[in-house]
């Protein structure tokens, strides 16, 4: 992945000087292994910041509602279909953005490497093609790119870019025959009573930080329900009655939406698997509408639509 | 009191003892991280941890806290008077707390206890708790205690400190309460030689792995108003979601909300953790928002501890350079380098 | 040790309408125990929280002065949760009380002096208090000239309409009533802008204060006049709104710069709010 680095370097220093756009949003590299900061470039002595490799997990269309200017984005799939998203619920136009597409191999995650270290800190990370080189104090592991891929890119369809004015690479192949919902599954089919179980245990370790609904791209709302005192819809104490109406409600909330991008579980510092909500709903959306999110720029998306022959076996 | 030695093989017997006399809370792992939690068992204390993910902040200012209970039933005569909610202040011991988290404590000390008004639940708490830190032999990559005025052995928060010496545990006495608490175990030896020069030699390797990361005294210099209106908080907050997760993880971070909880006819005035990151932390009543914007959020956390405290109290940075936000941060926004932009030698304006 | 988080409890005495748009209406509270009442000592300018069990907590400014005795007065706008369930109170309700909290007028710098106060809308609860204040017989002597100018936006949404009558009477106060327009025939006051009215009264600036309070639009017009009439900023009081919890500047979220306003404030000189970051 770290071949892009001096591609977008390149088209960031082109786009500036060329005065295509005003600014450009990529990543930065990070101060301690795992991570890159995004970086928004005003100008283009700041072009050589930009960075890429296999920790660029957030999602760089959080970065574009209420943006003036002209703006180059990079994109990874999930990110362009997000902002096919933010276009369809008219969050951006089309004509403020560049976007560099980047066909995706899938990010790493940093919290199974971590885990694997068993509580040695790594000190160093350096990423070599399929390999990551991690060092620390007294050890040096090499990881396999693609046994430690985040959950989401692992089971990812949609790796290259639905939207872009430029690839900064070749597409890459799109993984084929993914199940994608196996735990949903698993999920479903537990009683009632193991489900509620279930995910009273999934939540309980929320703090309430709310770094998964502030990582996401389609929280956008000006004010979240939670945080509404007038009225007050949800306690704000980390009782699980109020935690669970808060992941229950947003779940619901990206329903149709969700491009299952992995923000959320990338931000959340207490690896809540948050994603176990919103993927049900996209199940479910996929099932009955036979819809992805953000995947056609021209479809409205089947919650804000209604069609006679919608199915509505859930209304009872 | 000099310096007293216990090897590896006895010390879960003190810390037997002392669960005999007090409430002890020690690092537990849980899940994949390890947090400060009552001990029914010795072997639940895991010293050989890092640290915690969240700071120990919670076991003086919990995270959700109730403040009074009251009734609400209509002819009750007490009805909506509030009582305070029943608390267990029993005598407590902290074991294996790190000196920069009990360093923090002491910072946050001079918000929560000052001559006009006291904070009764921190208060209470600090005064029966007992600290008992331990040395940190190998501070994280993200750690910059020795950059702010706190160290891996600091003991300036501690009742005793603890250093691990691969055998066994010294223990340095620190303060009466430290006596009292180390007076009712048993089982010490003096510390050797052998023992006392290897400890020297942890001390040192720490703190040089650690170095000087950054020089914070410039900023106390600089006007409050220059470094507000600085051009680099643009830059600075950026990346930031405006997630809680850092306030939250801090160990200075003490902000606070009070909300009233209502069950049936009961109710609750609660006090919660809150965060100068969300929108409504200064939201008036009328409508509108000194902070509305997210480089003003931005700043006000950074300015607080880097500028405004100091300012305040001249007590130093309201940070101990325990790394948790560094580490957790979703977007890799690392105080170092905003320390660093704000001591710098030019602050240009906005 | 005393928790300053506990509210002492008060039964509402009486519940005045102010205003004739009715989202202001004022609060008469008596305590429950005479002993909190003797330790309820504030001066002008303090503020108070209010408390409704199961709603929570509003810090509203103290509308009496302490020499009036047996009751505290609270004059509310009803804007969020907590307001509005206590404008649906009654007398005889119990609610609760905590303070008094903040810092007050400088009582020791104004003594000997002129004070010019200079208020708008529904910002003129303290204002009144200090008025009431300085007018009691004890403490009429230790002040100079007192001149009012007391704007509202028409003549129904002026406060205490009662007293302002009164104050018009007496020889020891200027009062300077106006509102931004009104369609009365019989309004017997002013018509401008609080601002414009300071220009034309003209208050001399010649060992003098002035407190200003009202909304920041008002505030943002009305320091330039002053300035021209020679107030220096040390002598232009003001005194800040911002979300509070706490009261006692431990919850942190009224900070400014080096300050909490619930604690070093509400009130702040022109000169000390110039070095503060403007977030407020």
């Amino acid at each position: 992945m770290r071949e892009y680095t001096e591609r977008i370097r390149e088209a960031a220093k082109r786009l500036l000087s060329e005065q295509r756009v005003d600014t450009v949003i990529g990543f930065r590299r990070g101060t301690v292994p795992f991570m890159n900061e995004p970086f928004l470039v005003k100008s283009v002595d700041q072009v050589d910041q930009l960075y890429w490799d296999s920790n660029c997990g957030i999602n760089l269309a959080n970065y574009l509602p209420k943006r003036t200017d002209r703006v180059a984005v990079v994109a990874k799939g999930c990110d362009s279909r997000n902002i096919v998203v933010h276009l369809l619920e008219n969050q951006i136009k089309r004509d403020q953005l560049y976007i560099l597409g980047a066909p995706c191999r899938g990010m790493v995650d940093k919290r199974r490497m971590m885990a694997d270290l068993k509580g040695k800190e790594p000190l160093h990370a350096e990423e070599n093609g399929k390999e990551i080189k991690v060092s620390g104090r007294g050890f040096q592991v090499t990881f396999d790119r693609q046994t430690y891929l985040q959950s989401n890119c692992a089971i990812c369809t949609h790796r290259n870019p639905v939207v872009y004015d430029e690839l900064l690479g070749d597409p890459v192949e799109e993984q084929q025959g993914v199940d994608r919902y196996p735990d949903v599954r698993r999920i479903e089919a537990m009683s009632v009573d193991e489900r509620w179980r279930y995910f009273q245990e999934l939540i309980a370790p929320c703090i309430r930080c709310y770094a998964c609904r502030n990582a996401c791209p389609l929280c956008y709302c000006p004010t979240c329900f939670v945080d509404e005192s007038r009225p007050q819809w949800v306690g704000k104490t980390i009782d699980p009655t109020d935690t669970l109406t808060f992941h229950f409600l947003r779940a619901y909330h990206v329903a149709g939406r969700c491009t299952d991008c992995g923000s959320c579980e990338r931000a959340c510092p207490v690896g809540i698997e948050v994603r176990k909500f919103t993927k049900k709903l996209e199940k479910e959306v996929k099932e009955l509408y036979g819809y992805e999110a953000g995947v056609t720029p021209d479809q409205r998306p089947p919650l804000d639509t209604f069609k006679p022959g919608d199915p509505e076996p859930f209304i009872k | 009191m000099s310096d007293i030695y216990i090897s590896r093989g006895k010390f879960p017997e003190i810390i037997g003892q002392l669960m005999a006399r007090y409430r002890v809370y020690a690092p537990v792992l849980k899940g994949e991280y390890h947090e400060f939690a009552k001990i029914e068992k010795t072997e639940e204390a895991d010293l050989g941890y890092q640290n915690t993910r969240l700071s120990p902040k919670g076991l003086f200012h919990p995270h959700a806290e109730r403040m009074f209970e009251y009734s609400l039933v209509k002819d009750d005569p007490q009805a909506g008077i509030l009582k305070e909610a029943p608390k267990d202040f029993s005598p407590r011991v902290v074991l294996g707390i790190r000196p920069c988290d009990a360093k923090a404590f002491q910072l946050d000390d001079v918000n929560f206890d000052t001559t006009a008004y006291q904070d009764p639940w921190w208060v209470r708490r600090r005064q029966t708790t007992t600290l008992i830190g331990l040395a940190c032999n190998e501070p994280c990559g993200t750690c910059f205690c020795t950059s702010l005025g706190t160290g891996p052995f600091d003991t300036a928060g501690l009742d005793v400190l603890l250093v691990d010496t691969g055998e066994g545990y010294t223990a340095q006495v620190l303060t009466q309460k430290g006596k009292d608490v180390v007076g009712i175990t048993s089982g010490w030896e003096s510390v050797s030689r052998t023992v006392s020069e290897k400890m020297e030699g942890l001390r040192k390797s720490a703190e040089d792995s650690l170095g000087r990361q950054f020089d914070f005294d410039p900023i106390k210099q600089k006007d409050m108003l220059e470094l507000f209106n600085a051009s680099f908080w643009d830059e600075v907050q950026f990346a930031c979601i405006n997630c809680g997760t850092c306030t939250f993880l801090c160990p200075t971070c003490w902000c606070f909300d009070i909300q009233d909880e209502v069950w049936g006819d009961k109710g609750d005035r609660i006090r919660l953790w809150d965060s100068c990151m969300f929108p409504l932390f200064t939201f008036h009543g009328s409508g509108h928002n000194p902070r509305s914007q997210k480089l003003q959020r931005v700043r006000q956390r950074f300015m607080h501890k880097l500028k405004y405290y100091p300012d305040k109290y001249h007590n130093g940075a309201a940070c101990v350079g325990c790394g948790r936000c560094v580490k957790f941060c979703p977007v890799n926004i690392d105080i170092r380098e905003v320390v660093r932009r704000m001591s710098a030698t030019c602050v240009c304006p906005a | 040790m005393n928790n300053p988080y506990l509210p002492y409890p008060v039964r509402i005495d009486s519940v005045v309408t102010e205003t004739e748009d009715r989202n202001l209406k004022t609060f008469k509270l008596v305590f429950l125990n005479p002993e909190d009442e003797q330790k309820f000592k504030y001066n002008p300018g303090q503020f108070a929280e209010l408390s409704i069990a199961g709603l929570g907590e509003i810090p509203i400014g103290i509308a009496t002065s302490p020499t009036e005795k047996g009751f505290i007065k609270f004059t509310v706008n009803k804007v969020g949760k907590v307001t509005n369930h206590l404008h649906n109170m009654k007398e005889g309700d119990i609610m609760g009380v905590r303070g008094p909290l903040g810092n007050w007028y400088p009582w020791d710098a104004l003594e000997g002096k002129n004070v010019v106060i200079i208020g708008g809308g529904f910002a003129f609860t303290t204002l009144r208090s200090s008025i009431v204040y300085m007018l009691d017989p004890a403490n009429r002597s230790r002040f100079g000239d007192i001149t009012v100018v007391y704007g509202a936006r028409s003549p129904g949404l002026l406060l205490y309409k009662d007293e302002l009558a009164a104050w018009e009477q007496r020889k020891d106060i200027n009062m300077h009533i106006t509102v931004d327009g009104t369609d009365d025939p019989n309004w017997k006051y002013n018509v401008g802008f609080v601002p414009a009215v300071t220009k034309q009264k003209a208050p001399s600036a010649e060992n003098s204060y002035a407190i200003i309070c009202g909304p920041p639009i008002m505030i943002k017009f009305t320091l330039p006049v002053l300035t021209e009439l020679g107030f220096p900023p040390e002598r232009i009081i003001s005194s800040l709104e911002m979300r509070m919890k706490c009261g006692i500047g431990i919850c942190g979220r009224c900070n400014i710069g080096s300050e909490y306003v619930c604690k070093d404030g509400p009130v702040f000189t022109l000169e000390q709010l110039s070095k503060l970051p403007n977030e407020y």
